[in-house]
């Protein structure tokens, strides 16, 4: 994969205080009556190894900004730095290996491959980074042996409850060992004590391998696990803090 | 990422729906199959057909009363039959050949209580060779008997099983029209030919024919063996040539008899059953179209139902060629697998029909080849746009799909 090498030289190529760096970042669908601006002059920085947390009501522009974060998405106007690179300037495949080699990401409906085994999910993204099925086995099951998992390995997400599939979402991510996860909502489809389980996990894996972790989240409580807060409102970042000046 | 991961991930695909999968495939293997099975058919049909004609017999021409154009109210053939003068001077002035008058004509034949009627050819000891049709046992027309139209005639295996029911038939009496007839020789087997018993006939020397069956002195066909290869064209200019001087030409200059080698009358059939083969082929082929169209279908209908998957593997990092890729190589491998399915059905078909009807079995790498690529060829065609809208979706949105 000599395109990943190229993006990967480029995003080691500057020392980055920050692994993210947004600069008056607009994101504006529509035009006219009918625009909408779901990120209004966002700037933002975090620093390698933070976790942080990022909130707000429906509609505050939280997810569009966990989106161009994720480089799923790309800004309308504004500078987006992920590691020294200039987001705004890639294509759908540099982007694409961005998130492959350098993000690893979590969703709120665990979003596994149906009637596939937690084992074969671990190693869908190292499938797409090109390692050979012995390496890829022995990863994968490292991953879910991180997650508490190992012994489910050959388990269907149907045969999974939902934390034990959120734990797997977590290993695939973790897998090929990225920078940043993302998580949007990692806990919105869980009960509170598997929730507390999934951020203890999260928080406990921060700790071991001293990652970044952006997180999107509307329970406060949830929020309270990591160490700052951005809270938007309007498509603009109105608050940034600890969890205790953040939230109320 | 790994071609041959690309490959696994689309048949773990295909597995996972295995009914969908198999009848994506009915279409591809339904339509290889008749194709395959269809030219096949028509290539045994003209091996089947040449094989026939040489064993009428190699180097033959025909030559027979009437015209050979085809003109408002068809095939004229109301010119007077040839005399066996004409015999006698064809064999005369043309070299290098082999000379059989025929005069045919069908005739009731008793044997003990069997009665039946049978074709009956009065000819001369030259129709063995000519014709390619040799006696089994018994005897030659003799000189005399040919000279004189003596009641003496050579049966064919038929009559032997149906009318003679096995038993001996050398010497017995039979009855041909009014004529008590001994038997002297039993002709080969030859089976059938073109549509005709050759085992269901009776040879009478051809002036028995005429005076006791027919009535008249005449004879209706003329059959000319060029004893080396290569030479039936100069022969036939001959006979024309001869003829020409003999007979007088109807409708001022077109001659009232012709020439046919057994070689253009192969030739036309085989052409008939070229242009069948193709005609069956084609309609086969629409068919492996309307699978083609079957494939690209559900591979649409799976795209949209995969939409969020395909999310999932854009999130984590796969590109659009991979996404691509993965949904192309799935429809081809669907189409392939419907094609060897299909190849293995069409020629087992083949072999079967053919062994029913009793034509040769004939199997051609080239049809197999041919209908193989179409198969791979169509699962590229049709799996191409399914593949690119899955490559297109947006991340987002593909992972927001219900």
């Amino acid at each position: 994969m000599t395109e990943a090498g190229n993006v990967g030289q480029s995003a080691r190529s500057q020392p980055a205080p920050y692994v993210v760096e947004m600069r008056d970042i607009y994101k504006i669908y529509g035009s006219g009556a009918t625009e909408v601006r779901a990120l209004d002059g966002v700037s933002l920085s975090i620093r390698s190894g933070e976790f942080v947390a990022i909130m707000g009501p429906s509609g505050s522009g939280k997810s569009t900004c966990m989106n161009i974060l994720g480089c799923l998405d790309v800004p309308t106007s504004g500078e987006y730095w992920f590691r020294g690179v200039e987001v705004g300037g890639l294509d759908r495949d540099e982007l694409a290996l961005l998130r492959r080699h350098f993000m690893g990401f979590v969703f709120q409906s665990f979003n596994l491959l149906p009637r596939t085994s937690a084992l074969s999910n671990v190693e869908l993204p190292l499938i797409y980074e090109g390692v050979r099925p012995a390496r890829r086995h022995e990863l994968a099951m490292q991953a879910l042996a991180t997650v508490g998992l190992a012994e489910r390995a050959h388990a269907t997400s149907a045969q999974l409850s939902g934390g034990q599939q959120q734990r797997v979402a977590i290993a695939r991510a973790l897998v090929t060992e990225p920078p940043v996860l993302l998580a949007d909502e990692p806990t919105g489809n869980l009960d509170t004590v598997m929730a507390g389980e999934i951020m203890k996990e999260l928080v406990s894996i921060r700790e071991q391998k001293g990652i970044t972790i952006l997180m999107v989240t509307h329970e406060p409580d949830i929020a309270r696990y990591a160490d700052r807060v951005l809270f938007f409102t309007d498509g603009k970042l109105i608050r940034d803090g600890s969890p205790a000046e953040v939230i109320p | 990422m790994r071609a041959l991961d690309t490959l696994g991930m689309s048949v773990q695909a295909i597995a996972r729906n295995k009914l969908r999968s198999f009848l994506t495939t009915l279409g591809i293997i339904i339509g290889v199959a008749s194709v395959v099975a269809m030219v096949h058919l028509g290539q045994s049909a003209t091996r089947s057909v040449t094989e026939q004609i040489a064993s009428i017999g190699s180097n033959l021409l025909f030559v027979m009363p009437g015209t050979a154009q085809r003109g408002p109210g068809g095939l004229r053939t109301t010119a007077e039959n040839f005399e066996l003068a004409d015999v006698e001077a064809i064999r005369n002035e043309v070299d290098g050949i082999l000379v059989a008058p025929a005069l045919t004509t069908s005739a009731t034949v008793v044997v003990g209580n069997a009665n039946d009627t049978i074709p009956v050819i009065g000819t001369t000891n030259e129709y063995f060779t000519v014709r390619n049709h040799y006696l089994d046992y018994g005897r030659e027309f003799e000189d005399g008997e040919l000279s004189s139209g003596a009641a003496v005639c050579i049966i064919g295996k038929t009559l032997i099983e149906e009318m003679f029911l096995g038993q001996e038939a050398l010497g017995a009496n039979i009855r041909v029209g009014r004529t008590a007839c001994r038997v002297i020789g039993v002709l080969e087997e030859k089976g059938e030919s073109m549509g005709q018993d050759r085992d269901k006939t009776i040879l009478m020397p051809v002036k028995a024919v005429q005076r006791r069956l027919v009535g008249e002195l005449d004879v209706s066909a003329i059959y000319v063996s060029a004893l080396a290869d290569g030479t039936t064209g100069v022969v036939q200019e001959q006979i024309e040539s001869l003829l020409r001087q003999r007979r007088t030409p109807v409708n001022g200059g077109v001659d009232d008899f012709y020439v046919r080698d057994t070689q253009d009358i192969a030739q036309a059939l085989e052409s008939t059953t070229n242009t069948l083969t193709i005609l069956l082929g084609a309609i086969a082929a629409v068919s492996l179209l309307v699978g083609g169209i079957g494939i690209m279908n559900i591979m649409l209908v799976s795209v949209t139902e995969r939409t969020r998957e395909i999310g999932i593997r854009l999130a984590i990092g796969a590109r659009a060629r991979d996404v691509l890729t993965q949904f192309l190589v799935e429809s081809i491998a669907l189409s392939t697998l419907g094609g060897v399915i299909g190849l293995v059905i069409g020629v087992g078909g083949t072999w079967l029909v053919t062994w029913q009807l009793n034509m040769p079995f004939v199997i051609s790498p080239t049809v197999m080849a041919v209908g193989f690529s179409f198969s791979v060829a169509i699962g590229i065609i049709f799996g191409y746009f399914p593949a690119r809208k899955a490559a297109m979706l947006n991340p987002i949105d593909a992972l927001r799909h219900e």
